[in-house]
């Protein structure tokens, strides 16, 4: 389990990054934290006959930017950094309780918060906190910069829109109105593992503490996260009083999952209705202490 | 063709190393079989078991998930950087002595060297918090009861030694 | 084949000694920290790959089909890469290594056995099968040249599953058409009868799916050729450097005397190691001899999921015939066991749950027949446990479906059914898998098992339930008991050496993968040598320290080693007195030996002075009588120094009749038969009512391994037992696909437990000490595994209301069976059947 040879290039700048990676299209691949390139690599299912790597461009790239209205994170923060920022923790706490649940914290110490995006893993968490957030990602390359809406960002499992030639800047996440909660639960087999289920899920209250609106994005059970919109089966309803029992069924309608040897594909609709459920309680109950706040 | 190789500097438990290693040598080979570090130990090569782990400028990483010339011009502590300055058992690996927390020892330098970065950060943790903080890390010996253990006694000795 | 009514030999009385370590005080029997922890714990071990930096690497081209024949092999495109040394394949061995790997362990039930060849020989039968070896400056580069190889393939039927197996419409060897390899019959009294005129019957179909030892250091060689010695030296991470030593030299055809194996420390075992030689064990020496350069060969992960060794699939369908009280007038067993792609270990496992699937019970008459189906899978070997956890899982299984049948409380029954201590020792009647009579030396079930209702709470029970209820959770509790033969022979020996600087030196033959052997051993010399622990080191697993020897494997090593090491260490003592009354002109029966001093005894020092004494090292010194002194020490052993041998000078001569120079002696143990360890374990789960999660609250394990050697050493073995039996009863299983691919080769789908999956264990132990060796140890090293299947089984079936049959089990698993039960198509227990929302359970616990 040794990796392929490759043709190693270490940018100075994104400028220079997104230069080299335009000279190698199809043959370039950037490496950021490595978490899921490195294992691929070693296990010889891939060869890319060269690697872009953009550790050194911390400078430009290693941020967690809190704004009024969104939290940008760029291509090099690590997960532990996301998860660690306190301005960004404050504005959308989805991004913490979510990042806690991607494997371990040694993981999440070289991983990034972008790379696990960009890999577009149907099973992580990241993807499905985007959707949730309307996010956009910021896509560079040598003819300039483009965002891309995360609606068209995710193609299928490990396909995004992100081109040959183009390095993904940054994530952004748009921040939810106020009196909004937010929860992330997953049910995974061991603690760290990728989820058998799991899911994002936001509620916003109206002034009488009554629910005005709710979404949930669904992990490991499709072939990219699945944005359900839950409003209609919760709207009006006293946040700690609600039953979230339609809502679960309502997303155990949408999605598609697979069976593998972990589960089998009912189980994964089972649990759908389930964690619904329970993310719901947790949600209200966060938006209601926002509420308070 | 050789394959080129590139010159990558390292700081390995605060003694610089020059090595000239090809772009895909993993750090876990390089600081075992360049370096000569054998402390690190490696159990899977995709990640998940933690045995590879040391701590790049400080926070615990996956040797085998790291190329060796990525971290170029940065300070990594190995299981031999745990030990105690005389070159005896560091405070983390007497408390693994003190609790049995090892058996076969293989999987430990992971544990050690992932330890003693929580243990910096947390100096009086809980049982739930040790047994969390070894949470990413296999041991396929101990049922991790002892390795637990060998977290609260090693944070009583960190405490201890702090006090003299 | 039938063996009925074994004739056996005579068991010889029992001849317990007291233990020589009992009484005096010194380290035996205290919980010591491990001397090799000084090594281990500060990074500085030294395993396989810590060896030969300089070494050329070896990796190997493995099959990627399950069965096929290969039509050729080109490898034009690796020879273009840079750095290759050799690329091998079968047409390239010669002499023996060209012969097909031993048959290990031959049986006359084995009718049919068949083992790979170190490279494939035109057809391969398992996904990961070595077909063509290279060799290279580094591994990156040999796993480059390994994948231009190619290989064209003829893809064959694979056979993959118990059941494909049994029906045989393919056939994994063409000579093999039913794919049985083995068929073997053990019977005690007339089971069907008895089945058939019991009260009482019952048919169960239990199931344990297969998984593996996986160490997390993979296997690995390391060979040096000496070409002007004409000698080898080997390094391998096994558990019997002894036999591999043999086996080489067999294979390569070198002189046993010219081939040494070294163990280095080794990152584990449970198993998987005590097969040998694997191909790599052989063609990594004989590649070494060939170049005329260090090879070494270093097992990665994925390798060790395809081509190392798994076990535990067996599908058991039973027969049962009980009376009202719950007492089993017969059991009638039949299984398959699946040993995958070749039989080179034999029938030892499937032999093994036979036979330990009886437990601590006496049953009125038992039959068990098996068969050993090939499949195109990787080879199947012990792994921890070996066969004792199905045959486990299966009576306790049985256990809890004939109390759930009569109403009956899980402990009574079992009680009811127990073997009583008065009578041991108890002939089971079946042979066990050392050839020799299943004979229960000692132990006292009834007294474990009320040990362990006590530890975990049994009685108290139903108002935890109870509670849990009223909060909507809800949790079972879980029994079963385990008896395990342990300390299989043939035998092991030990030599000790009293330096002449009073260290004392032990080496044998046996390995240690983590056991902590370096310190119980030590211990043992320490307590019979009277001499401090740190004075004493021990060699394991290397040739040049100890040449013969078995291996460590089914918890034999305190056992068989331990024993040795006693035997040695006595000798050596007694050879120590007998020199020391000569120099000190006493009688030996006065003399007593502490603190690494000989004294005689009753020698009274009010008077301040020191009585007559000699050390142990100047002992040792006058043991070698020398005509030149090496060192100043020495020159008390030369000829005219007056002390000479152990007669003052002058009588007899320097080296008596009888004895032989140096303090130093050879101990052997070989024990009559196995030596059987027991205990219980209990547990209480929690089912998560929606998600169907599964968590252990609380683990419970009472143990009786006889004498303890190092308490702190037999809790670690536990403990980490009882997380490998979790493991396999709720996280891992090997699954191939139809197709004979291994779809979870990797840490991320093979669900080891972390230490969030892996409950705190409660122990408590008794002790019967074993009368078949002087020290009186048992072997501890399976008990934390053996009950895992069972007692959680036993506990998720508790808080389920509703018959668990197959292990492991997962959430999904868990969640479908609660589908089908509500379907009516699982049907409930009879206690829950019986229960309102809220009540206790009718009857349990009592």
């Amino acid at each position: 389990m040794k990796p392929p040879a490759f043709v190693y290039h270490r940018p100075g700048s994104v400028a220079e990054a997104v230069e080299t990676l335009a000279e190698l299209g199809a043959d370039g691949k950037v490496l950021a934290g490595g978490q899921s390139l490195v294992p691929v690599l070693n296990m010889r299912l891939a060869a890319p006959a060269a690697l872009v790597d953009i550790n050194r461009l911390g400078a430009e790239l290693a941020f967690v930017e809190t704004t009024a209205d969104r939290v940008r994170v760029g291509a090099l923060a690590r997960h532990a950094q996301t998860e660690r920022d306190e301005a960004a923790f404050a504005a959308l706490p989805l991004l913490r309780q979510a990042t806690r649940h991607v494997a371990h914290q040694t993981i999440r110490n070289r991983g990034t918060t972008v790379g696990s995006i960009v890999h577009a893993d149907p099973a992580a968490e990241l993807p499905a906190v985007l959707m949730l957030c309307d996010g956009t990602m910021e896509l560079a390359s040598a003819g300039g910069t483009r965002s891309v809406l995360v609606a068209d960002f995710f193609l299928g499992p490990l396909e995004s829109s992100l081109s040959y030639g183009e390095l993904a800047l940054a994530a952004t996440f748009s921040l939810p109105p106020p009196r909004t909660g937010s929860a992330w639960v997953e049910v995974s087999r061991r603690a760290g593992d990728y989820a058998l289920c799991g899911l994002g899920l936001t509620v916003s209250l109206d002034e009488d503490g009554r629910i005005s609106r709710a979404r949930a994005a669904y992990i490991s059970v499709g072939p990219t996260p699945v944005l359900v919109d839950l409003t209609d089966a919760v709207a009006g309803q006293a946040h700690d009083a609600a039953d979230w029992s339609a809502a679960g069924a309502l997303a155990a309608g949408k999605v598609d999952p697979d069976e593998d040897i972990h589960a089998t594909a009912d189980y994964r609709r089972h649990l759908v209705g389930v964690l619904t459920s329970r993310a719901g309680r947790a949600a209200s109950a966060h938006a209601a202490k926002a509420a308070d706040r | 063709m050789s394959e080129p190789t590139h010159e990558v500097k390292l700081t390995v438990n605060g003694v610089p190393h020059s090595v000239s290693v090809p772009a895909r040598r993993l750090l876990s080979d390089c600081l075992r079989h360049d370096v000569g570090l054998t402390g690190t130990h490696v159990g899977c090569e995709h990640g998940v078991c933690g045995a590879c782990t040391v701590l790049l400028d400080g926070e615990p990483v996956r040797s085998c998930l790291l190329f060796a010339v990525t971290v170029d011009g940065q300070s990594v502590t190995t299981m031999e950087g745990c030990r105690s300055a005389e070159g005896g058992l560091g405070p983390v690996q007497r408390a693994f002595m003190e609790c049995h927390g090892l058996q076969c020892g293989f999987c430990t330098p992971g544990f050690v060297t992932t330890i003693t970065a929580f243990l910096r950060d947390n100096s009086d943790p809980t049982e739930e918090e040790a047994r969390e903080a070894i949470g990413g890390n296999l041991c396929r010996c101990t049922g991790y009861q002892n390795i637990v253990a060998s977290v609260l006694r090693a944070a009583e000795i960190l405490r201890e030694g702090a006090v003299e | 084949m039938t063996i009925d009514a074994p004739v056996r030999p005579q068991a010889p009385p029992a001849t317990p000694e007291a233990p020589a370590t009992s009484g005096r005080p010194g380290p035996f029997g205290k919980a010591i920290p491990r001397r090799e922890d000084l090594r281990l714990a500060a990074g500085d071990g030294r395993y396989l790959d810590d060896l030969g930096h300089e070494a050329l690497a070896a990796a190997f081209l493995r099959s990627p089909h399950a069965h096929a024949r290969i039509i050729d092999i080109d490898i034009t495109d690796a020879l273009g890469v840079d750095g290759l040394v050799a690329i091998y394949t079968y047409e390239d061995l010669d002499g023996r290594v060209a012969e097909p790997l031993p048959l290990l362990i031959p049986h006359p039930a084995l009718h049919a056995p068949r083992t790979n060849y170190p490279l494939a020989n035109g057809v391969v039968n398992h996904v990961g099968e070595a077909v063509a070896m290279v060799v290279a400056t580094d591994r990156y580069i040999a796993e480059d040249a390994v994948e231009r190889i190619r290989v064209q393939w003829e893809p064959l039927p694979a056979v993959v599953g118990l059941p494909a197996a049994f029906a045989a419409e393919h056939a994994v060897h063409p000579d093999v058409p039913d794919n049985v390899a083995a068929h073997m019959v053990q019977s005690v009294g007339e089971a069907h009868a008895a089945i058939d005129a019991a009260p009482y019957t019952m048919e169960l179909a239990l199931h344990v799916e297969r998984s593996a030892s996986m160490p997390l250091e993979g296997k690995g060689v390391y060979a040096r050729w000496d070409a002007d010695d004409r000698s080898l030296r080997m390094y391998s991470s096994t558990q019997t450097s002894t036999s591999v030593r043999f086996a080489i030299a067999a294979k390569l055809g070198i002189p046993v005397d010219r081939v040494e194996v070294v163990t280095p420390d080794v990152g584990g075992g449970f198993g998987v190691k005590i097969m040998h030689p694997w191909p790599e064990e052989v063609l990594v020496p004989w590649a070494a001899i060939r170049l005329g350069r260090e090879v070494k060969w270093v097992e990665d992960r994925r390798e060790h999921f395809i081509s190392s060794a798994h076990e535990r699939a067996q599908e058991h369908t039973v027969r049962v015939g009980f009376d009202a009280d719950g007492r089993i007038l017969g059991l009638d067993v039949r299984f398959l066991h699946d040993n995958g792609a070749y039989t080179p270990y034999g029938i030892i496992v499937p032999i093994i749950s036979s036979t330990q699937l009886l437990g601590p019970y006496k049953l009125g008459s038992y039959r068990v027949e098996f068969h050993s189906l090939y499949t195109n899978t990787v080879l199947v070997t012990p792994y921890r446990g070996a066969g004792r956890a199905h045959g486990c899982f299966v009576m306790e299984r049985v256990m809890d479906a004939i109390a759930d049948h009569r109403g009956l409380d899980r402990a009574v029954v079992r009680e009811r059914n127990m073997i009583q201590p008065d009578e041991m020792p108890y002939d089971q009647g079946l042979i066990f898998q050392d050839g020799r009579p299943l004979i229960y030396d000692t132990g006292d079930f009834p007294a474990s098992l009320h040990k362990a209702l006590a530890l975990v709470d049994w009685s108290g029970f139903a108002a935890v339930r109870d509670a849990a209820r009223a909060e909507g959770r809800s949790v079972g509790i879980g029994l079963a008991t385990y008896v395990e033969g342990t300390g299989v022979g043939p035998y092991e020996g030990a030599h000790v050496r009293v330096e002449t600087s009073g260290d004392v030196v032990v080496a044998t033959g046996l390995t240690t993968q983590g056991q902590g052997h370096e310190t119980v051993f030590a211990q043992i010399a320490a307590q019979e040598l009277g001499v401090p622990i740190e004075r004493v080191t021990v060699t394991t697993g290397d040739t040049r320290r100890f040449k013969y020897g078995v291996g460590t494997f089914a918890s034999r090593s305190a056992v068989m080693s331990g024993n040795a090491v006693a035997a040695a260490a006595r000798k050596v003592r007694a050879k120590a007195l007998r020199l020391a009354a000569a120099a000190l002109a006493a009688d030996e029966s006065e003399l007593e030996l502490a603190d690494g001093e000989i004294v005689v005894r009753g020698f009274s020092s009010s008077d301040g002075l020191p009585g007559p004494r000699i050390a142990l090292a100047t002992v040792a010194v006058l043991a070698n009588p020398l005509r030149y002194a090496f060192d100043e020490e020495a020159q008390r052993a030369t000829q005219f120094s007056g002390q000479m041998g152990a007669t003052p000078a002058g009588d007899g001569p320097p080296v008596a009749e009888g004895e032989e120079p140096g303090l130093e002696a050879t101990g052997w143990y070989s024990p009559i038969r196995s030596t059987f360890a027991n205990g219980v374990h209990a547990c209480v789960v929690e089912t998560d009512p929606e998600t169907a999660e599964i968590k252990v609250l609380r683990y419970c394990v009472v143990h009786d391994c006889g004498t303890i050697i190092n308490p702190m050493i037999v809790e670690g073995q536990v403990h980490g037992g009882v997380a490998q039996g979790v493991g396999g009863a709720l996280y891992e299983r090997i699954v191939y696909d139809e197709s004979g691919q291994l779809v979870n080769a990797s840490f991320m789908d093979f669900l080891m437990p972390y230490a969030s999956e892996v409950p705190r264990v409660e122990t408590d132990h008794l002790t019967s000490p074993s009368p078949l060796n002087p020290l009186g140890v048992k072997g501890v090293g399976e008990a934390g595994i053996i009950p895992g299947h069972a007692v959680i089984a036993s506990a998720v079936e508790d808080a389920e209301g509703f018959r668990i049959d197959r292990m492991p089990i997962s959430p999904s698993e868990l969640w479908e069976l609660r589908r089908r039960h509500a379907a009516g198509e699982v049907p409930s227990l009879r206690r829950a059947s019986s229960l309102q929302p809220g009540s206790s359970l009718r009857e349990e616990p009592a």
